[in-house]
């Protein structure tokens, strides 16, 4: 009951549904996260940008653990990431991921794609599965190419496909790892698109991104990092009007001025 | 600033014919193309006239003639005609050798069946029943027992045994060959260690002496009672030598998976069985099929060192055969025949392998 009366506030919740606690990382003697801190509310949309190399994809990775970290924590709607192999699976089937390189699997037509999950994680029956794939792709817009393969859509399609595969299990979470990175120009708006669109519906999201215009858009807050750390993190309006460090300074003329 | 208009689309020039293009393009592109062609044809003409000659115009079809009647100059085909049932069933008492051609029967007509139930949602039921229920059926009518007289394995021969045990061996190092490629690569040291192991180990050793080692010196391990069959020795000793040729197959397959696949399958909350049962091996396998085909090729013509623990293959028939007094000397024609049987059972092999190369294909067409 609560739940729902949550919802119909509509506000971005009242509860933290991701929390981070002083996150540290090496890869071997590389720090690549130092003392990372971060809670994310549930329904918040946050923008993680900063320099390549600066650990903001291997944060997000952390939150479903694809990178194992050495210090700190991770608590995911009430889940404390271990190596606790159960404890994993429960967060990963409440967060969902959409990578740089779309990893869809290419021996699997797109409908397999999506049904994948839902039939074998979520033991949903195929019929179920297959009804809401199809109502995914429709809203991405590429319902038509259910019978193709990935290899024979076109990369902005590819990454759509990939976001509905992330939307097929009804997550709570969405991470983005630069999703527009690998795309050809005239590919990137169909599916910033789509971020945008799903952005109003009140999911969590954390993205990666180099897209300031979707950043000002949608975001509640973004955070900037480098070398490892969380520099400055703000509302949009004040994060690129008044940008505080002379490191975030610096990076959004270069990023803007192009 | 000019503007260019978008421009029409046209057909290639054709100013050739297609057969003198073609000519042009493949063998005379160059001088040293074209010299090689010379000397292709060339040696096409030294050999090929003399292997028509001796097979067919030369030869003796006539069916009826014996060793003496049928010439020397050419082939005497009624050596084969009238050795046939060695070739194919070995020395197989003559009276049961129905249950051989059941046995090959009903592997056809559940091939043939299978290719008609391709759009069944039930053709993955019916695979896996048949491979589970068929060996003991062949094993039942080739071996006998339930009311059938037994045949000892020491009978079975020619191309029955031939492909018995090639087949066999296919079907049980496919796999124990994922097994050990998976193991190969698992985090788990102690299973690392012990796939790395057996791999590298057998691979190091010729197949000839696992057959050795599999006929004689494995029964010192046994006691005296216990000694069991020749051929299942044999069998036992390919299974584990082509696993592990299977398994470092396998293996080039799996490494050619990118990691993005396993972080997808991982991201989604797949279990590792689940992560490799239907994300990774099934691509890793389709990368592998023309290297796996090319390893039962290989195994399929290793069958014939049976022939060394005292088996008689195919192979071995001819020689059984030529020693008959009625047929001696006419090794060549068996040896022949025994080899054009074998090529079209490879070559179908290698069709078969490229039909599924093009069945698994995911790209652009």
């Amino acid at each position: 009951m609560s739940e729902l009366i949550n919802k119909e506030v509509g506000e971005k919740g009242c509860c933290e549904i991701i929390e981070i606690n002083a996150l540290n990382k090496w890869y071997g003697d590389f720090h690549a996260l130092k003392d990372i801190d971060l809670k994310v509310k549930e329904g918040e949309i946050i923008v993680v940008c900063g320099p390549s190399g600066s650990g903001k994809s291997t944060l997000i990775r952390c939150v479903n653990f694809l990178e194992k970290f050495q210090e700190g924590s991770i608590v995911v709607d009430g889940t404390e990431l271990t190596d606790d192999v159960k404890k994993i699976r429960r967060v990963r089937s409440e967060v969902s991921m959409v990578f740089q390189h779309f990893n869809l699997f290419p021996h699997l037509n797109i409908i397999d794609n999506l049904t994948l999950a839902p039939i074998w994680v979520h033991n949903e029956t195929k019929q179920a599965a297959r009804d809401k794939a199809l109502q995914l792709l429709d809203r991405v817009d590429i319902k038509d190419q259910a019978k193709k393969y990935p290899n024979q859509l076109s990369g902005g399609k590819q990454q759509r496909v990939a976001i509905a595969r992330a939307l097929c299990t009804s997550p709570k979470i969405m991470l983005f790892d630069e999703p527009t990175s690998a795309l050809d120009p005239e590919m990137i708006s169909e599916v910033l698109d789509v971020m945008v669109e799903l952005a109003k519906e009140g999911i969590t999201m954390i993205c990666v991104t180099h897209e300031m215009g979707f950043a000002k858009k949608v975001a509640d807050r973004i955070i900037f990092m480098d070398e490892g750390q969380i520099i400055e993190e703000n509302e949009p309006e004040s994060f690129f009007k008044n940008p505080e460090s002379d490191r975030l300074k610096l990076f959004l003329d270069q990023i803007l001025s192009q | 600033m000019p503007i260019y208009p978008l421009k029409e689309t046209r057909q290639s020039p054709q100013s050739q014919t297609k057969a003198f293009s073609w000519l042009k393009d493949n063998l005379f592109s160059s001088l040293s193309n074209a010299a090689l062609t010379f000397i292709a044809l060339y040696l096409i003409y030294l050999i090929l006239p003399p292997i028509l000659d001796w097979m067919i115009f030369d030869a003796n079809f006539d069916l009826t003639a014996d060793n003496d009647s049928c010439g020397r100059e050419g082939a005497c085909w009624a050596f084969i005609d009238s050795n046939l049932k060695m070739f194919i069933y070995g020395f197989y008492p003559q009276e049961e050798l129905w249950r051989v051609n059941t046995m090959f029967g009903i592997i056809i007509g559940l091939v043939v069946f299978g290719s008609l139930i391709k759009k069944s949602q039930y053709r993955a039921h019916y695979i896996i029943g048949a491979f589970l229920i068929y060996p003991i059926v062949a094993f039942v009518l080739l071996h006998g027992g339930l009311g059938l007289e037994v045949v000892e394995t020491d009978k079975w021969g020619g191309l029955t045994l031939t492909v018995v045990v090639a087949a066999i061996g296919i079907v049980a190092s496919f796999p124990l060959g994922i097994l050990f490629a998976l193991g190969r690569q698992s985090k788990m040291r102690v299973v690392r260690f012990i796939s790395v192991v057996y791999i590298e180990f057998v691979r190091g050793v010729p197949l000839i002496t696992i057959l050795f080692m599999a006929s004689v010196v494995l029964p010192l391990f046994f006691s005296a009672g216990m000694d069991f069959d020749k051929l299942l020795r044999a069998l036992i000793g390919i299974t584990l030598f082509q696993t592990a040729y299977i398994a470092e197959v396998i293996r080039g397959g799996l490494q050619a998976i990118p990691k993005g696949q396993y972080e997808a399958a991982d991201a989604a909350g797949l279990s590792f069985m689940k992560k490799t049962v239907l994300v990774i091996l099934p691509q890793a396998l389709k990368v592998s099929i023309p290297n796996i085909v090319g390893s039962f090729i290989a195994l399929f013509k290793d069958t014939t060192l049976v022939l060394i623990i005292g088996l008689f293959d195919m192979l071995a028939i001819v020689g059984a055969a030529t020693s008959n007094s009625s047929w001696l000397g006419r090794d060549t024609e068996g040896y022949v025949f025994v080899a054009m049987v074998i090529w079209v059972i490879l070559y179908s092999m290698s069709l078969y392998s490229k039909k599924l190369e093009t069945r698994f294909s995911t790209e652009h067409k």
